[in-house]
């Protein structure tokens, strides 16, 4: 599968910028949204602290949590499924579905369900699928994936929209505010909402303790897509499991405030059995977890509770857009969790990233994030000959700058030093740096020649 | 090997060192003006909170929402018109206006009221009525999440909400609005409990 | 104490006055300091694009030019913080881990180690936006972050500025979002680090300083070539040159 070049991705996006300039904004705002959430919590670091250590302990106890959750929800009544991977996955669920004559399905947001491609497996068996997520409906329409994992539709405008609306629900094209959209959302998908014949859900959360699936919205939509029907899916990933309700406590302090810096979402919903009269299933996946597991530097990135905080004090994803990363997860935590799932498609993405930091300061689990984006880029160099490190470039990089008298050659005054430096620290041609900026000017003299000339160079010392 | 043995296999292989599981100490918060606590950040959500039992229950309907004609209540205190054992399929309960049920605990930190099946009885009168008005006796808000998730209802209760304010959705440009997919509004009335009017 | 003095390679290059800024300051401070002539780079463009191999020697050197000292003191909290947290491709000798514990940023060794509490000889009566680097604040703990709410508001760069005469700072909005340079990142995706550092000239324009300051030129370096292809004429100036008494 082709390589996913995000840079080039990213240019596009970056000369849009109706489109660029709107989500940088609305993304930044979350993050000073979080902040002030975060400031009204006293306990905040402790908290962060604590989640971190309740995931890292599940996580090295995770076989002895998942068979306590199976066991907890079997107990009540729920049918416990398990799928190595996607396939697995998207076998399992429609072999429900078809027992049970499922044409029309509903569905909350689940970001495993993405990864699975769940959608058109389930559409090319003639399963009609509808999002019930305004931001998930909105991707649907426009048949896009989520450019965000928390508003997937962030990155269009109000007249996106609209127009969108327009077109699949004979809308006023020229009405583009919020509400009224929504509005029209609901008017169109309430009745599939209500004639579904079965309802899907991810988890955010899986209790092993009661067996619980946790799931938190804005609008309530799990819980319309868990209860409406009779029949109930829900894909839950193997790494989403923690031990009680007390840790969940913790958890749901730290999600929302996160996200987008309110306290709570409107609906926090746990379910423990089938509704009366109904019939639950959980699917338990790994899809490259179990393996993830015993990946050293990079385990931690299980700890994820898909807040997506990183992905909003990202520089580079702010100006790059959700979709540039050509993946299920983006931003930060995409790029440290996305060479799990293809490490060569993905090979490019550790090199999206000013390795500034931010994403592992606002991280509620605090994943290492910028530490594993730069331990990703010595396995992608290891691995996958990564198109712009140029290998000849830094090797002459080496021989220069471990030869003090060969750098002083290379690293004289005036156009010599210009072409010097690029190739070996920029390692492009002079013309990417000036592509979008000016070059440094030459200088008269450097900074050894100044030395050498105005201050004694210790014997021993000089060359 | 079915997947089942081969996911917990793989995952013991790739078992990491232990750590310890943290203790979650006592955030010790403060349990005064939990309900102006509560109120605050229920108003947040765009949620309503009225301070006293309405003197006389079906004006303060008829005033709150004129144009419902279906209601439908489960708390003992007040008579709704339609009961929720005539239903029926749960899918259907978007044909009630307005849902009135009372809620077992309120959280101060978030604004959020707890509902089970057993006050809903069917669940879906939660969320696909066009309003829900949740009767809330102040003694039961207790002041953050932590002290929440101690309730029994969460150990076993088929299905358990913490419901925060009316179904919103910021998916549009990032602030909250609403409508959404669920309720238009979201009414808590401070009403003590065993309180007839 | 005897001080070993870093000069980056982009700034022996590009910016030598900042060099020459820094000796004279450590000079005025009456620091016994000595600059191993036969210096060249720390080797973070290898390492940062993954290249290991190709950046050990170059942490060989380092190590062995400077190994001896009390201190290692460099202009530049992007080298600091590479030398002290991420040197890693040399082996892991007593030398290299010596080398890690004793690299100090410019500001560092003046704030914490010298403590100097006035800069006489030094005059700067102009607003100033101080622009601190990821690596300063984030790698080294120079400055509190903002991402860290309950962190009490610091910065040791601007504690310094203050006890300069004359020096006043604006305040800009995303104080801490990065530059956009992050290295070889302003190469392989050119126009997001740009747009990047357009973003934050707009936000530091909006408060009309006399001139942007940083303890590191490499955020410099790429906000002046930012700031040069929007036609805007603009003054940078790293931290040590004020604090050497340098005029605008």
């Amino acid at each position: 599968m082709k390589i996913v070049d995000q840079a080039a991705n990213a240019l596009s996006f970056v000369e849009d910028k109706v489109h660029e300039s709107h989500f940088d904004r609305i993304i930044w705002m979350l993050r000073t949204r979080r902040d002030q959430a975060a400031r009204e919590v006293p306990e905040w670091e402790e908290l962060r602290e604590l989640a971190s250590q309740i995931k890292e302990h599940t996580l090295s106890r995770l076989g002895d949590y998942l068979e306590e959750f199976e066991a907890s929800a079997t107990k009540r009544g729920v049918h416990v499924h398990w799928a190595r991977d996607a396939h697995e996955h998207n076998e399992i669920l429609y072999s429900i579905l078809a027992d049970h004559q499922v044409k029309n399905l509903i569905k909350s947001k689940s970001m495993l369900t993405e990864e699975c491609d769940t959608r058109p497996y389930l559409q090319r068996r003639s399963i009609t699928v509808t999002e019930t997520d305004l931001g998930e409906r909105i991707q649907q329409l426009a048949d896009e994936p989520p450019a965000h994992i928390v508003g997937p539709a962030w990155q269009k405008t109000n007249e996106d929209i609209a127009e969108l609306f327009a077109k699949n629900y004979g809308a006023d094209p020229n009405n583009t505010d919020a509400a009224y959209l929504a509005g029209q959302m609901r008017r169109n998908t309430r009745p599939l909402m209500e004639h579904g014949d079965a309802g899907m859900t991810g988890a955010n959360f899986a209790v092993a303790e009661s067996g619980a699936i946790v799931t938190v919205t804005n609008e309530g939509n799990a819980d319309i897509s868990a209860n409406a029907p009779k029949l109930r899916i829900c894909s839950v990933g193997i790494e989403k499991v923690i031990p009680k309700n007390e840790h969940l406590a913790v958890f749901i302090r730290l999600l929302t405030r996160s996200a987008t810096g309110e306290r709570i979402t409107q609906y926090t919903s746990h379910f423990l059995a089938p509704r009366k009269g109904g019939e639950m299933h959980v699917i338990l996946v790994d899809n490259g977890r179990s393996e993830r597991l015993g990946m050293d530097n990079f385990w931690h990135s299980l700890k994820c509770i898909r807040c997506a905080a990183c992905m909003n004090t990202c520089p580079v994803y702010r100006r790059s857009g959700g979709l540039s990363y050509g993946s299920t997860y983006m931003g930060p935590i995409g790029i440290i969790m996305m060479p799990t799932f293809d490490v060569r498609r993905y090979s490019e993405l550790p090199f999206s990233s000013t390795l500034n930091g931010s994403c592992t300061n606002v991280c509620p689990v605090k994943i290492n994030i910028h530490d594993q984006i730069y331990a990703w880029r010595e396995v992608m160099e290891e691995k996958n000959q990564i198109k712009f490190v140029k290998k000849e470039a830094m090797i002459v990089a080496d021989k220069i700058l471990s030869n003090p008298h060969l750098y002083r050659i290379a690293a004289t005054a005036g156009e010599t030093a210009l072409s010097a430096l690029p190739r070996f620290a920029l390692y492009n041609t002079l013309n990417a740096w000036g592509r979008h900026r000016e070059l440094p000017h030459p200088v008269k003299q450097t900074f050894h020649e100044w030395y050498k000339e105005n201050r004694p160079v210790q014997d021993g010392k000089e060359k | 090997m079915g997947t089942r043995e081969q996911i917990l296999g793989a995952v013991r292989t790739s078992q990491r060192k232990f750590v310890q599981l943290p203790e979650i100490p006592n955030f010790a918060e403060d349990p005064q003006n939990l309900s102006e606590k509560f109120e605050s950040a229920l108003k947040r959500l765009a949620g309503v909170v009225v301070h006293d039992p309405p003197k006389d229950f079906d004006q303060f309907l008829r005033k709150t929402f004129p144009a419902a004609k279906t209601i439908c209540s489960t708390a003992p205190e007040v008579q709704g018109n339609t009961r929720v054992e005539d239903i029926g399929e749960w899918s259907s309960a978007g044909k009630i206006d307005v849902t009135i049920v009372r809620s077992p605990l309120g959280v101060a930190e978030t604004g959020s009221v707890l509902l089970s099946e057993d006050e809903l009885l069917v669940n879906t009168i939660g969320f696909l009525a066009h309003d829900i008005v949740i009767l809330l006796d102040p003694k039961v808000i207790v002041p953050d999440i932590h002290a929440a998730y101690r309730h029994p209802h969460f150990r076993d209760k088929a299905y358990a909400v913490l419901m925060s304010g009316p179904s919103g959705s910021a998916d549009i440009g990032g602030k909250t609005v609403h409508p959404a997919q669920g309720v238009m509004t979201l009414t808590v009335i401070y009403w003590p409990h065993n309180k007839q009017n | 104490m005897r001080v070993g003095l870093m000069v980056p390679c982009y700034v022996d290059m590009f910016y030598p006055e900042v060099g020459i800024a820094t000796v004279e300051l450590l000079e005025k401070l009456k620091v016994d300091f000595e600059y191993p002539y036969d210096q060249t780079c720390c080797g973070q463009p290898m390492a940062n694009s993954g290249c290991y191999e190709e950046a050990k020697a170059t942490e060989e050197l380092f190590i062995q030019l400077f190994h001896d000292y009390d201190y290692i003191v460099a202009p530049s909290g992007s080298c600091t913080h590479h030398i002290r947290n991420k040197f890693s491709a040399a082996a892991a000798t007593p030398e290299r881990e010596a080398v890690s514990k004793k690299m100090l940023d410019l500001v560092e060794f003046l704030h914490d180690v010298l403590k100097v509490d006035k800069f006489p000889w030094a005059s700067f009566p102009h607003k100033v936006a101080l622009h601190t680097s990821c690596s300063a604040i984030r790698g080294l703990g120079m400055a509190s972050m903002s991402e860290l709410v309950h962190q009490k508001s610091f910065s040791k760069p601007k504690s310094l500025l203050e006890r300069v005469d004359g020096v006043q700072f604006v305040e800009f909005e995303r104080p801490d979002e990065c530059c956009g340079f992050g290295g070889t990142f302003s190469a392989t995706e050119e126009a997001v680090a740009a747009k990047i550092g357009y973003d934050k000239l707009a936000y530091i324009d909006a408060q009309h300083p006399d001139c942007i300051v940083s303890s590191d030129m490499s955020c410099l370096m790429h906000l002046q070539g930012c700031a040069r292809r929007m036609k805007q004429e603009k003054r940078f100036l790293h931290v040590a040159e004020i604090l050497n008494g340098a005029s605008l």
